[in-house]
């Protein structure tokens, strides 16, 4: 029976209160291990057709009598428009149309960011369209922008009213009773997505409605953000997304080119393709904020934390939101005593968007880099301390964990954490090896309303319908899988078929690591909705009763081993009849904390001549229940991992403190990580499913490989050098300056020379 | 006249037009990505004379009477399905660009080294991180 709920719904680490109806989720979670299909490695279904250049993306779309769009962008942080001219854009060959400031709430004069978009130009070809951007007249009052987040926060320019401040315990208790106290100040820079494919749609008006074809995470969001962008029933907007390429937290809502598009697309009548380029993608695209943290920990002599306090500053720019920078220190640890207050700074920059566990990857590099400073005072191994400091239940919260197994984390690190004094031993003169750890919470529970449908034709193959998105992750074959592992039929017998919300039911966005677990389960209700019919089916057919029949390896089988029969043999009977399931996602766990766990241990050497850092080997061990596809998780824990090295060691949107311009617009100045930068790279999950989240028990693992990588390579360079670095990404400049001050600390401290 | 996976084309792009925006726009060949268009990336990647290039960068009617291989050219070619094999890919994007690269590489040394396969491929971006994958599927490519 459907059932009416007011319930939390948690994305990204945001919560809010909604209301939903769901079904009741009958089916028992499988046992813990591998089975017949899910458990197994699996290719991904579709990988033949991205390798081969067949998949069509949004960028590959060629639709008849297509134009093409080029938007004028401001060059200045801060600037106003104070005379603009489109007609000798207008009077180029090729162009169709153009817009300019206030023909949609996209284009503006009032320029508070470079990039913000101010007009736009279609065209035969995207040469034509770009020739007369540049041939528009625009004049500029240039004013001067903020840009420092410190500055904001004096200032009170904050994108939300008040700073958060979060507090349990007695914080000022906590550190006086602390036998030692750590404090430091880290520092994180602007890193920037750079998908592959950049941000794109290509829109037409079909009668009443529009055609939204777009790189997205989120074809719902697009339908829904695009009716209430141009006033439209939701259902007047198709939203289309069947390959994307790259995304990462930052392609989740329809952005100015999608407007854009759709604007020139109603004035010219045909199809228009509004794509950014590179270097828009690296300027007005989004971003991961940059941060302060001011950290400071108390505990006392055998480790046992009294006090943790935090200030944060996110550096938002000039619109997004101010992420969970405290979470870790907040939720990693039982201390009773903790205070964060978290500002996020309004600035004349680029607006951030989520980046792959936005705020979480930030904080835990400050607050797992401190506890190592912390385990050093104390003498304590770094392992151990944090093993003391587990939490059992969820003291941010006060909810207790619907699943966590750090501790079996932590324990399966312990090799990897052994190899340090072997690999200290290999150090020399000019390069110092270590070992460093850290340990990574997240969310990753994913959560209702998520639909999927499937049909079985007369040939006993299934497919799989619903309208979400596969970003890159693998998720239709995941979904390939838990419909075959129901169903009892051959993973080669289903197809999946995404993309297209006019094609299919409600589906979970592709962020917060909430597609597998969102979809997984209705899927796995779909399947074993169209099972429940197929044998109601066969006990007619074979006069059995239903309780002596199963599917398995594509046969209906009796209990007492008498009957095998093909599925297709049954369901032939029927012709062109279609068996058809549905399944919705079931609800979370009421009053549970739904979190993923795991820890990550590296090992780097340091050229303390030179300051260059080389990562050689990162363990990764993760805690996120049920694994579907061993071979797709692993892939996905080499990607959070690589991500996390650049954000590390080599990415950094600079800007020109000046003049509040963007330096690093081409992939050619912004560093991104190759294939020659790339570690051993080991990982292994807990694989344990969460017996209290929903019928399959799996979480999410998009995010959790990100987030630990930077503090444990941090920390490994504390272990070879004994130098804190505190400041991402650790450049060689960052490298000799921490060499430096653990060189003059060592002096200070060495006893006076007679 | 440019011949592309063995066929001739008389291709008519306007002065500056790229090898990229010809396959892609004039001959429809859209497994060819643009990622960057400057030359960055890699995603591009197609071979010009059995010569790994990067078409977003080079004019069209600098390879004229050249013989041009896509990824369309090398769909059969033992490398796609090390790919597929290996899971050496995620959102896909990058990949033509990396199979063009990494055929280019085992035609001139069919057993790569790691060294030799990190180097040939170090100017084929993965913003996914398929790196050590795409590894694997270069050193595993016969199998």
């Amino acid at each position: 029976m459907a059932r009416l709920i007011r319930t939390e719904k948690e994305v990204e680490g945001r919560y809010e209160e909604v209301w939903l109806v769901v079904e009741e989720d009958a089916l028992e979670q499988w046992p813990a291990g591998a089975r017949e299909i899910v458990g197994q490695p699996h290719v991904r279904v579709d990988g033949a057709q991205r390798a081969r250049g067949e998949a069509i993306y949004t960028a590959d779309l060629q639709l008849n009598g297509m134009l093409h769009t080029a938007v004028l962008r401001s060059p200045h942080p801060r600037a106003k428009v104070t005379r603009i001219d489109l007609a000798p854009a207008l009077a180029l060959p090729g162009v169709h149309a153009a817009i300019g400031p206030n023909d949609i709430p996209q284009l503006t004069g009032d320029c508070t960011f470079q990039g913000q978009a101010i007009a736009a130009v279609c065209a035969d070809s995207l040469a034509q369209a770009r020739a007369a951007v540049r041939a528009i007249d625009v004049d500029f009052e240039v004013l001067e922008p903020l840009l420092d987040p410190d500055e904001a926060v004096r200032r009170g320019e904050l994108v939300d009213e008040e700073p958060r401040v979060k507090e349990r315990g007695d914080y000022e208790r906590g550190l006086a009773e602390a036998d030692v106290v750590v404090e430091a100040e880290f520092r994180t820079q602007v890193v920037l997505h750079n998908s592959m494919e950049t941000h794109q749609a290509v829109v037409q008006w079909v009668a009443d409605g529009v055609e939204v074809h777009i790189s997205t995470q989120y074809i719902w969001g697009i339908r829904d953000g695009v009716a209430s962008g141009l006033g439209l029933p939701p259902d007047k907007v198709r939203a289309i997304c069947h390959y994307m390429g790259g995304g990462f937290g930052s392609k989740n809502s329809p952005d100015d080119y999608t407007f854009i598009a759709a604007e020139l697309a109603k004035r010219t009548g045909r199809a228009v393709k509004c794509a950014l380029t590179r270097r828009e993608e690296n300027t007005a695209a989004g971003n991961r904020n940059a941060t302060i943290q001011r950290l400071t920990i108390g505990a006392r002599s055998d480790g046992t934390l009294t006090a943790l306090g935090g200030e944060f500053v996110n550096a938002v720019g000039w619109s997004g939101w101010s992420s969970g920078t405290e979470g870790p220190m907040q939720m990693l640890y039982a201390c009773p005593n903790v205070k964060t207050t978290t500002y996020g700074a309004k600035l004349n920059l680029p607006p951030m968007k989520a980046f792959r566990a936005p705020g979480f990857v930030e904080g835990t590099f400050g607050l797992e880099a401190l506890l190592d400073e912390l385990a050093s005072k104390l003498d304590l191994d770094p392992l151990e301390l944090r093993w003391r400091n587990h939490a059992d239940t969820d003291l941010a919260d006060e909810r207790p964990y619907s699943s966590k197994n750090l501790i079996e984390c932590y324990r399966r690190a312990e090799p990897h954490w052994e190899r340090r004094h072997e690999v200290r031993a290999r150090s020399t003169d000019t390069v110092k090896r270590g070992v460093g750890m850290a340990s990574q919470i997240w969310y990753g529970g994913g959560g209702p309303p998520s639909y999927a449908w499937i049909r079985v034709g007369s040939d006993g193959r299934a497919t799989v319908v619903t309208a979400m998105q596969d970003i890159g992750t693998g998720t239709k074959t995941a979904m390939a899988q838990i419909a075959a592992e129901e169903l009892g039929i051959p993973f080669e017998h289903v197809t999946v078929t995404v993309g297209d919300s006019d094609r299919g039911p409600f589906a979970s966005i592709s962020a917060g690591s909430s597609t597998t677990p969102s979809m997984g389960p209705a899927v796995r209700a779909a399947a074993a909705d169209a099972k429940r019919q197929i044998i109601e089916i066969a006990a007619q057919r074979h006069h059995l009763e239903e309780r002596v029949l199963d599917i398995r390896g594509g046969q209906v089988v009796s209990s007492d081993g008498n009957l095998s029969a093909p599925v297709g043999d049954l369901l032939g009977l029927l012709e062109n009849a279609q068996i058809l399931g549905k399944g919705a996602r079931g609800p979370n766990p009421t009053g549970m904390q739904v979190l993923t766990f795991g820890v990550q241990v590296a090992e780097v050497a340091v050229d303390i001549e030179t300051g260059e850092v080389w990562v050689d080997r990162i363990a990764a061990i993760h805690d996120v229940g049920r694994v579907i596809n061993p071979l797709g998780a692993s892939s996905q824990i080499e990607g959070g991992i690589i991500q996390g090295i650049g954000h590390t060691l080599s990415e950094e949107r600079l800007v020109d403190p000046k003049t509040g311009r963007i330096l690093t617009t081409s992939l050619d100045a912004y560093k991104l990580p190759t294939i020659a930068d790339v570690p051993e790279i080991v990982s292994e999950l807990v694989d344990e499913p969460d017996a209290h989240l929903t019928n399959l028990g799996s979480k999410g693992l998009g995010e959790p490989p990100i987030i630990p990588t930077a503090a444990a390579i941090a920390n490994a360079i504390r272990d070879a050098t004994g130098a804190d670095v505190r400041s991402l990404p650790i450049s060689r400049e960052e490298m000799l300056r921490a060499l430096r001050e653990a060189e003059a600390k060592e002096r200070r401290a060495a006893p006076a020379r007679v | 006249m440019i011949n592309v996976n063995g066929h001739e084309y008389d291709v008519h792009g306007e002065v500056g037009t790229t090898l990229a925006e010809a396959l892609r726009e004039e001959l429809s060949l859209t497994g060819t990505k643009i990622a960057c268009g400057e030359g960055h990336c890699g995603a591009c990647t197609v071979l010009v004379d059995g010569v790994p290039t990067l078409s977003c960068i080079t004019l069209v009617h600098t390879v004229d009477g050249a013989e041009v291989t896509t990824i369309e050219g090398l769909r059969e070619h033992p490398m796609v399905q090390s790919f597929v094999r290996a899971d050496a890919l995620q959102c896909g994007f990058c990949t033509p660009g990396q199979i063009v690269s990494a055929v280019a590489l085992v035609d001139a040394t069919p057993a790569p080294s790691t060294e030799e396969i990190r180097h040939a491929m170090a100017g084929n971006l993965c913003r996914c991180g398929a790196y050590p994958k795409i590894e694997e599927a270069i050193r595993t490519w016969r199998d």
